[in-house]
């Protein structure tokens, strides 16, 4: 998100023009090919997965752009960067995108390892410190990683593929034609007997120049040893599950202090006074050292506070809690969410700032036989990934070096050398594995704290956000009214649709606040909406931010597919039809849609992605529809207070479709004994991945749906830790997602995964709550039981 | 000063006795295999066990845990292959695996106490530990492995 910004507002480069390949033979991949057992135990629940196949067209590997050439330095694909080899034959690859959950960590190196022929199980994966000039953009999020990265991974393995070769056939003085390499050995055609291993060539091949792209012999689809397959362990299992893996706390360094910081309780507050004589009569606390406050726009600045230094976390915070501090709250002293929620509903029933038009949506109004409208409430939400912020900071006077679990570690190397005043390379940034991100941690406030208590108190710091922290001083998931009408003429077709967006904008973190949202927020499922009607406009409403607006794992793409996919369910029963037909409908013939004649903006955001490659194909769409409802049996008969819901949504340039079912209990109580979940993300490279993706999703789609509201008053967050900003947990988690991937060849194109799965599930759980009891929740969260 | 014992060594505390054991075992003996997750007992991310039984770290005093065992995922087993953390692999259970070492402490409990918990018990066992990843289906089927019955 944060790179899509930047290119926002450094303008876009064209996309990179794909170059001509030495392509292999046309194979047939197919699913049948993979260790199904295997793949079953892994996904933990056999009979629960399923992969739909189809039958796949002959490819070949043809690059194609991606919206990487237009992010902050780009890719790279050199291996040379990436990948090195030691003489023992152990293959080191480089992750350069942070992990926090995806198994990006491992499924970037994967990547390289296929195309490399190298044994995965000699194979060792390195985090890389915040160095894009180096490795190509690192801002983990926008669900981008193997988007953006699967095909400069296959060059970097393919490249260096071939030096090992160039290096074997030097060696025996052959025609580089007569050698090939096959699981981490290369050996000569014709001649069994002369085979040389990886750690034997891997001086001389590491000597070899690189060899250009069109050059590059890829591997068919069909001689995958791991792409595509989902047989292999995600890289850190064994030091997760021993508890040796590092996060974000756990780096000890010789002298470290451990810090806490009291910060303003209001956005843009300041400390009036403060009295830390208390605290300093602790014995073990060091310091307090005053950190200065930001004004909105503050981009990821400190929200400043007095920070209590000691010598170990427990003291740190009995030491806070003796402070004595007055705050001046600022001009957010007075943000009320109920008062705000109901100026938004004001605003969404008056037209607003046109973003999409198409046709004459007016003429299609006054025409209607009918208008069906409905109003949809999303509050606030904060990220609460298990792990809260903390970051470890070493600085001296012309060095800093950082440990953090960050997701932009680039960007957080930028901004930490801007704070110190220190040229970029006397900074250094190590990541950590993430404990959870969604968004929280693409902002490096808590780094900049970090760095500000260590530089003060002249020693190695770690600065520590509790819970109670992350849940009252983060950047939170906006607030939305989202209103659609829609006109219905006299055949009973929807004949026009008027969708009023109002919420205030991530912008505001970074710009002054126009109370307007802008075409990266209007991308996601708001001008981009596919469904077959002539007459279409969508506006946007005013909304001031009065807190740190950032985004949240699916962003925008969460409120406008609950208003968007809730009211299909409400038109299929205005209409007295099928909803699941009614979805079809609405989203009409399979055709990739022309942004222009469909009246979408000129600056229409795709993600980031050429239209190209990546363009909006109702067939998709409807194909999750299909597939999510035939694997659900829908229409099948259910007992009372049982029901089906079914919602699907295009984000990240991936199609989505779930098919939730609910059961209401007497008393209300919302449960969800099974998701059905089919997924549409181009070529799958790791499918085991995706599914964990897609069963997470579905427990972070309930937590959102029932509890998930941050609420203000007098601009304070009224929330504090798990009791009042509730999770679920096994005992209401959806008790079985069933995931169901469609089967693509390399060519249609990987797309995101990370994000996508979220924002059909609360859609497809009012929906079905409706089918069950006949009552329609239009306001987010709905409650553990409804009334 | 308190004495306790921590993956089977004798450890002594001369600080504060209300600190939560779970930042005397990472602050002072570094074992970080206890995550601090919310520090109110809501979470499970610090759970180890006290005399065998599955205890918040956040909320147990070193001066509750004196004179008593103490064990921590890293202590769990030498080879770092109780059955639990072998089912945990069989299944690739983690995401981001910052809640995990919680759930594995919390799930050896469970099924030392109940070798044959039925999937009720599993999960009533754990729902206190919270997966913010959202895990649980293969939580909840790496349990079963564990105790049979799949
Ligand atoms: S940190 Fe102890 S229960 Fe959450
Ligand atoms: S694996 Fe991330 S919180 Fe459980």
């Amino acid at each position: 998100m944060l790179g899509y910004l930047k290119q926002e507002f450094a303008g876009r480069e064209g996309p990179a023009t794909p170059q001509a390949t030495g392509a292999e033979s046309p194979v047939v991949a197919s699913l049948e090919k993979i260790d199904r057992r295997r793949f079953l135990q892994l996904t933990g629940a056999a009979g629960v997965f399923a992969v739909a196949l189809r039958v796949l067209p002959a490819e070949a590997m043809e690059p194609y752009p991606t919206g990487a050439a237009g992010m902050p330095n780009g890719t790279v694909a050199d291996p040379h960067v990436f990948v090195a080899i030691a003489e023992d034959g152990t293959v080191t690859i480089v992750a350069h995108r942070s992990e926090m959950g995806t198994g990006s960590r491992t499924s970037l190196p994967m990547v390289v390892a296929d195309e490399l022929e190298a044994d995965w199980a000699r194979v060792r994966v390195v985090q890389a410190p915040g160095d894009e000039p180096r490795y190509g953009n690192q801002d983990t999020d926008g669900s981008r990683s193997l988007r953006h990265f699967v095909q400069p991974m296959r060059q970097c393995g393919a490249a260096l593929r071939a030096m090992l070769e160039a290096a074997a056939a030097a060696e025996w003085g052959v025609d580089p034609g007569r050698v090939r390499a096959v699981d981490h050995e290369v050996v000569l055609l014709g001649d069994t007997s002369r085979r040389l291993g990886y750690g034997a060539l891997a001086a001389a091949a590491m000597a070899q120049p690189v060899p250009p792209f069109d050059s590059l012999r890829f591997k068919p689809e069909s001689e995958f040893r791991y792409i595509g397959k989902g047989e292999i362990a995600i890289v850190d299992l064994r030091d997760i599950t021993t508890g040796t893996a590092s996060f974000g706390a756990d780096p000890r360094l010789p002298g470290m202090k451990v810090a806490v910081v009291a910060r303003p309780p209001v956005v843009g507050g300041t400390v009036k006074s403060y009295d830390a004589s208390e605290t300093l009569k602790l014995p073990g606390v060091e310091r307090v050292v005053e950190i200065a406050g930001s004004t909105p726009p503050a981009k990821f600045a400190p929200l400043g506070g007095i920070a209590v230094v000691a010598d170990n976390t427990w003291t740190a915070l009995q030491g806070r809690n003796r402070l004595r501090i007055e705050w001046d709250d600022g001009p957010n002293g007075g943000y009320d969410s109920t008062a705000f929620e109901a100026a938004m509903r004001e605003t969404a029933r008056k037209p607003g700032k046109a973003i999409r038009t198409q046709g004459d949506p007016e003429a299609a109004f006054a025409a209607a036989e009918r208008v069906v409208s409905a109003e949809y409430y999303q509050p606030h939400m904060i990220h609460a990934p298990m792990e809260p912020p903390v970051a470890i900071a070493s600085v001296t006077a012309d060095r800093a070096e950082v440990w953090a679990p960050v997701q932009s570690p680039y960007g957080t190397r930028q901004d930490v050398a801007e704070l110190l005043g220190l040229p970029i390379e006397a900074v250094t940034v190590n990541v950590t594995l993430l404990g959870g991100g969604f968004g929280r941690k693409s902002k490096c406030d808590y780094v900049q704290e970090a760095a500000l208590v260590s530089k003060a108190v002249g020693a190695p710091v770690k600065l520590q956000w509790t819970r109670e922290d992350e849940i009252r001083h983060g950047f939170y998931h906006t607030t939305s009214v989202e209103r659609i009408e829609a006109a219905i003429d006299g055949a009973g077709k929807v004949s026009g649709w008027r969708h009023r967006s109002v919420a205030p904008s991530i912008l505001s973190t970074f710009a002054p606040d126009s109370g307007y949202q802008f075409p990266i927020e209007h991308g996601m499922g708001f001008v981009d909406m596919p469904f077959d009607i002539p007459n279409v406009a969508c506006e946007n409403g005013q909304a001031m931010a009065h807190t740190r607006i950032g985004w949240f794992r699916a962003v925008s793409n969460l409120p406008r597919a609950f208003a968007v996919q809730s009211f299909v369910g409400e038109l299929a029963y205005a209409l007295g039809r099928d909803p699941k037909e009614m979805l079809l409908e609405l989203i009409g013939p399979a055709r990739v849609i022309d942004p222009a004649a469909a009246g979408m903006p000129e600056d229409f955001w795709n993600y980031g992605e050429p239209y190209e490659s990546f363009p909006i194909d109702t067939g998709r769409l409807r194909g999750v529809v299909e597939l999510a409802a035939e694997k659900a049996g829908w229409g099948k008969a259910l007992p009372e207070r049982e029901g089906l819901g079914i919602a699907a949504h295009r984000s990240f340039v991936s199609y989505i479709a779930s098919v939730v079912h609910v059961k209401v209990g007497e008393d209300g109580t919302i449960s969800v004994p099974e998701v059905t979940t089919a997924v549409d993300c181009g070529f799958c490279i790791n499918p085991e991945r995706v599914a964990s993706q897609m069963e997470g999703a579905a427990v972070m789609g309930m937590t959102l749906a029932l509890h998930s509201a941050v609420t203000y008053a007098r601009g304070r967050v009224e929330q504090s830790n798990f009791y009042d900003y509730e999770m679920a947990r096994m005992d209401r988690y959806p008790g079985k997602v069933g995931v169901h991937i469609v089967e693509h060849p390399f060519s249609v194109h990987a797309s995101g995964v990370g994000e996508p799965g979220l924002p059909p599930f609360a859609p497809a759980l009012a929906n079905a709550i409706f089918a069950a009891t006949g009552k329609r929740l239009r306001d987010l969260p709905f409650g553990e039981r409804i009334a | 000063m308190i004495e306790l014992t921590v993956n089977g060594e004798a450890r002594s505390h001369a600080g504060d006795p209300a600190m939560p054991l779970l930042w005397y075992l990472r602050d002072s003996l570094g074992l970080t295999g206890a995550k601090y997750g919310c520090g109110v007992g809501l979470c499970g991310a610090c759970t180890v066990h006290l005399e065998g039984d599955a205890v918040r770290a956040c909320l147990v005093s070193v001066a509750d845990a004196a004179g008593k065992s103490v064990v921590t995922v890293e202590g769990l087993d030498p080879a770092g292959d109780h059955p639990v953390q072998q089912a945990w692999r069989n299944l690739n259970v983690p995401q981001c695996g910052f809640c995990q070492t919680g759930q594995i402490m919390q799930a050896a409990a469970l099924v030392a106490r109940n070798p044959a918990a039925s999937d009720e018990e599993i999960t009533e066992a754990m729902s206190g530990n919270i997966c913010r990843c959202g895990c649980y289906q293969r939580i909840h089927a790496a349990v079963r492995q564990v105790v049979g019955g799949a």
